[in-house]
């Protein structure tokens, strides 16, 4: 093989696609084995039993509600049917708040804390503790005290974006190499001139990473999030379409969750890289 | 003592250790160009960090321009061992970080144009948006020269500028600070260890004993004419005589250094004038 290396993977990838999707498709083929059975009874079975179908969606099935969600993602029937397009608006909106807050929190605190070793070591137990709580035992807690649902993911999402954020920016801020901040001392720059074109650039890639880091997590609380809130979202959209016993739709939800969340992700990587240095 | 750069018994430790260098007395003259030059550990680095004010001695006090130092200052620049540029800003940038770090009211084209100035006299025209990761060794230690020489300071202070670099590089770059240095009257404090090196820079070639416990053991006075160029240096009658006083002071004396008789306070000036045959 002599083409690139890139190239060779993407087939790869293709392949590795085309497999699963046939291996699926084979898998939720049907049975054949239709039984006779009263009319009533065959109701309550439904297709499984009575057309020797599989409850599991195909790929074919799949694709064809995919497609129809692509091709009209913004309709509004009500609050139980509406459009995936407006439920993934919602859950990146209340992300976008949430998370956008914890990063506006958590990078001027976390730099305090980097720049003291005594809040360093003051801190430390509070954000050990803080950081491994789940998002859901957050949830009654925050619906207990701000009473509105939508209000209240948008907190857990907060509260549970901050801590990689805030841990990796005092992380770095504590690690600027030395001899940048000599060359700052020997030109005699201020403490907030120095923040800013030292110890902020050097701290960039990685407080990026943490705040990376953080997106990753704002994404995966908010479906979780809006499972318990419910009302819209689309974690309510995978809820009620399970409600629905709608299995296509919660797998078209789960690629969309998906997709989503590797554009955030790619969007980081981006402005990590702006703000990374050779060295 | 009061000479223009005035180190007044100086001693510095760590904890309860012993002194890395104790009662160390040394006097400089505006426009010197002073060499020092002592085994790696006995704590060069460490008087120079306290001359630029990034340290600060366990005993005795850095008189400069009669005023004791009580930490950095615009007025003595340093050019680091390590480059130490600013890897996210370009050649310019960083130059220009200095410059306006000394004229804080100047305007953006007035820091570009002064920097640049000073990037074009260390020889890196054409290189000014490069980041430091595109540089060479030699070309990032011109980075750092320019910027020091670009805030205009009364004293360059420089720790072993060109050790990392290969040979050729090193020769060019020896002759460029020689020709501003000396052609702008700069008062240099410099560490080397490079014997060669210290006879074509300095005037004044400190020798430091090893530590712990270093003291200034004497001070040679380059007999050496002022107008001596890198590449023939080695052809006048003195050159050698120098150069094995020197070395024999690393090689031999810098170990046994016998105290006994040695006044910190005036350290004995060498001049040695004899040629060898
Ligand atoms: N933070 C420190 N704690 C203890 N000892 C140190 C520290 N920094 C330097 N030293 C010691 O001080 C001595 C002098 O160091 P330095 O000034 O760098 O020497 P030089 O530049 O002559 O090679 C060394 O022996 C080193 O071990
Ligand atoms: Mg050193």
């Amino acid at each position: 093989m002599t083409a690139s290396l890139p190239w060779r993977a993407a087939l790869v990838t293709v392949l590795i696609f085309a497999a699963f999707v046939l291996a699926w498709h084979i898998a939720t083929r049907g049975t054949g084995a239709v039984q006779q059975m009263s009319p009533e009874y065959a109701k309550l079975m439904g297709s499984t039993a009575t057309q020797g179908k599989s409850a599991m969606p195909g790929p074919l099935d799949v694709g064809a509600k995919l497609w129809e969600h692509v091709r009209n993602p913004f309709y509004d029937n009500g609050p139980n049917d509406k459009g995936i397009g407006i439920q993934i608006a919602y859950s990146v909106g209340r992300v976008m708040i949430g998370y956008g807050l914890a990063v506006l929190v958590a990078v001027p605190i976390g730099f305090l804390i980097g720049m003291s070793p005594l809040m360093n070591k003051a801190l430390d137990p509070y954000i050990q503790i803080l950081k491994p709580i789940s998002p859901l035992a957050w949830m009654p807690l925050a619906l207990y005290t701000i009473k509105d649902s939508s209000l209240s993911a948008i907190f857990v999402i907060f509260v549970c974006s901050l801590w990689p954020t805030m841990i990796n920016t005092s992380f770095g801020v504590a690690q600027v190499r030395k001899e940048w901040l000599n060359v700052a001392r020997t030109l005699e720059v201020g403490t907030f001139r120095r923040a800013f074109t030292i110890i902020l650039p050097a701290a960039a890639p990685t407080i990026m990473t943490g705040v990376r880091v953080s997106g990753g997590i704002a994404w995966l609380v908010i479906v979780a999030a809006e499972m318990l809130v419910g009302g819209t979202g689309i974690g309510y959209f995978v809820w009620n379409e399970w409600n629905n016993l709608s299995i296509t739709n919660v797998i078209v939800a789960i690629v969309a969750i998906g997709a989503v969340g590797m554009v955030l992700d790619l969007i980081l990587a981006r402005l990590t890289k702006l703000v990374t240095f050779p060295e | 003592m009061s000479g223009f750069i005035s180190i007044e018994g100086i001693a510095r430790r760590y904890g309860t250790g012993p002194a890395i260098f104790q009662d160390l007395w040394l006097s400089m003259s505006q426009g010197d160009f002073v060499c020092v030059i002592g085994h790696s550990g006995c704590g060069k680095t460490t008087v120079l960090n306290i001359l630029a004010g990034l340290d600060a001695p366990s005993e005795g006090a850095v008189i400069v321009d009669g005023k004791e130092i009580s930490g950095p200052s615009l007025d003595r620049a340093v050019i680091f061992q390590g480059h130490s540029l600013l890897p996210w800003r370009t050649v310019l940038g960083n130059v220009a970080y200095a410059v306006s770090s000394r004229h804080r009211t100047w305007s953006t084209a007035q820091v570009n144009a002064h920097a640049q100035k000073f990037i074009d006299r260390v020889g890196l025209t054409g290189s000014e948006h490069k980041r430091p990761a595109e540089l060479s060794g030699g070309m990032k230690q011109r980075v750092g020269i320019a910027r020091a020489l670009s805030i205009e300071p009364k004293i360059m202070l420089m720790d072993e500028p060109f050790s990392a670099l290969d040979a050729l590089t090193r020769g060019t770059l020896q002759d460029e600070v020689r020709r501003i240095c000396t052609g702008t009257g700069q008062t240099v404090f410099m560490i080397t260890h490079d014997v060669d090196e210290a006879i074509y820079l300095a005037d004044k070639i400190v020798l430091m004993t090893n530590g712990p416990g270093a003291v200034l053991a004497e001070i040679v006075d380059n007999p050496l004419p002022r107008d001596r160029a890198r590449t023939d240096i080695h052809k006048h009658p003195l050159y050698y005589g120098v150069r094995n006083h020197i070395v024999d002071f690393l090689v031999t004396r810098s170990r046994a250094f016998n105290t006994t008789g040695h006044d910190p306070r005036n350290v004995p000036v060498v001049r040695p004038t004899h040629a060898l045959t």
